[in-house]
């Protein structure tokens, strides 16, 4: 369970995050909409434990991030937007990595955490290839396969779909729904097609603020019979 | 500190993973031996010591360390894998130390490629083996030092190059205030007490003892502070 609380970040004169409060319970999927440079990716950060808020707390299970980060970071899987991974090694080495870092020290443990990641995200056929010759695709569900390799009871997800072609956006979508069951996900997109898709609650955010947070059907109820991104942007329209 | 290991065997392995490692090596060894040859005159003093072949070791140290020791963090920061890194479960003084050590066991690795041309002296004639032995030790520990110096310049930006130059410009300066030249020059502005106090800030000062035969604690005890200084600066950089 995620609990965020007032958050606040502020980079020189400019307010990234302005007091966004939310919480996300097991079996949520969380939809994190707002245009480009809204404050997703930096909330998402503060609740991750990269970077330290100005003031507010996001506690995980209970535990605050700014007084436990390493418990915090233990508890959670995160996707960081455009899937940084180390570009030299091969999908098996790099998760092998993560799972030594994450606690699976023995050889055998470490095998069958990578085992369980690699098939789920469908990498069987990369494993062996190193992270800098794999296709955006395949990158990102390298990205996909760390977070959830310690089969984490909290995921943060920045942009998971981005840059995949059609099909891989339905394949993701269909791993995320799955995975959800006993999970709290918070994903952020601005595709507002995968609220409907996956997500059982929305919250949009606009220049560091939280606009709306509801059901998709009482966001769609907001403005019966308009499409969803018309709501969007009225919600939006002061950021520009 | 357990997860020192894991960050340590990441970054050591990594640097075999690409050719950088390896062309690095060469040029140690190559612009090592080279010098002692042609620069030292290791065969025309006809003494059997390596003093030809460690008088060089501070000027050499002052490029290639920095060359080492660039990408450390600001590749990290560059590629956004900095990110991955501090959200897993560990603190930043264990990425810290893990990363440092990998980096120095590789620089030790590099220094001891150098053990055949001990092997050469010893054939040649009968060398001092405890003065050979007290020159690596104090070799090891200065290249602990400069690359203290160059890891807390990488965690400050995220540009190689940029990283390489205020390396060796620091280093350049530690170096300089113990070399002889140096300190005429400056012998003839500032009184004596000063001189002799700022060069025993300099890596000369404290190496020369080591090439002597000398293990002074005092010389061991600069070197690891060194390194202890600007490894905590280092933290600080990056919990900034
Ligand atoms: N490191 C940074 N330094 C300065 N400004 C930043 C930094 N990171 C993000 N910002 C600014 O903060 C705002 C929110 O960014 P971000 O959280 O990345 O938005 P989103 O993920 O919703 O697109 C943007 O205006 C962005 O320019
Ligand atoms: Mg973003």
């Amino acid at each position: 369970m995620i609990e965020v609380k007032g958050l606040v970040k502020t980079y020189g004169p400019k307010r990234a995050v302005d007091g966004v409060s939310f919480r996300v319970n097991r079996g949520d999927i969380l939809g994190f909409l707002g245009p480009n440079g809204a404050g997703k990716s930096t909330t998402m950060k503060m609740i991750t434990g990269f970077l330290r808020p100005d003031s507010g707390t996001a506690t995980v299970d209970g535990i605050d991030v700014t007084v436990d980060p390493v418990a915090v970071k233990g508890k959670l899987g995160y996707l960081p937007e455009s899937a940084p991974a180390y570009p030299e090694m091969t999908v098996e080495e790099f998760l092998g990595f993560i799972a030594e870092v994450r606690g699976f020290r023995s050889a055998t443990a470490r095998g069958a955490q990578v085992d369980r990641a690699i098939g789920l995200t469908h990498l069987s056929p990369v494993r062996k290839q190193t992270i800098e010759t794999l296709s955006k695709g395949f990158k990102q569900r390298v990205g996909f396969a760390q977070a959830l390799l310690h089969d984490p009871g909290v995921l943060v997800l920045d942009e998971p779909t981005d840059g995949l072609d059609p099909n891989q956006k339905n394949e993701v979508r269909s791993l995320i729904k799955a995975m959800a069951v006993d999970k709290a996900v918070i994903l952020s997109t601005h595709i507002l097609e995968e609220v409907d898709a996956i997500c059982n609650r929305v919250i949009i955010i606009s220049r560091g603020k939280v606009v709306a947070d509801e059901t998709p059907a009482s966001l769609h109820a907001r403005k019966p019979g308009a499409r969803l991104d018309e709501i969007f942007r009225t919600l939006t329209a002061s950021d520009v | 500190m357990t997860q020192i290991s894991p960050i340590f065997k990441r970054e050591f392995f990594g640097y075999f993973r690409s050719p950088v490692a390896y062309v690095f090596l060469v040029v140690f060894s190559v612009a090592s031996i080279g010098l002692a040859f042609f620069v030292g005159g290791f065969f025309k003093a006809n003494q059997a010591t390596m003093q030809s072949y460690f008088t060089f070791y501070p000027w050499l140290f002052l490029f290639l360390i920095p060359a080492a020791g660039m990408r450390l963090w600001s590749e990290e920061k560059r590629t956004g894998t900095v990110e991955l890194l501090f959200t897993l479960p560990i603190t930043t003084l264990e990425a810290v130390l893990g990363k440092f050590l990998a980096a120095w066991a590789f620089l030790t690795l590099a220094i001891l490629l150098s053990l055949p041309l001990a092997g050469t002296v010893a054939y040649l004639g009968s060398p001092d083996w405890g003065v050979i032995a007290s020159t690596y030790f104090g070799g090891v520990l200065m290249a602990g030092s400069y690359l203290g110096v160059c890891s807390l310049t990488s965690a400050l930006t995220k540009n190689q190059v940029i990283s390489f130059v205020i390396s060796v410009v620091a280093c350049l300066a530690l170096l300089f205030l113990g070399w002889s030249v140096f300190s005429e020059v400056l012998g003839s502005i500032f009184p004596v007490w000063l001189v002799d106090l700022l060069s025993n800030f300099s890596f000369i000062t404290h190496f020369d003892a080591f090439t002597k035969g000398i293990i002074d604690p005092k010389d061991v005890v600069f070197f690891l502070s060194l390194m202890g200084f600007t490894l905590f600066l280092n933290v600080v950089a990056l919990e900034r």
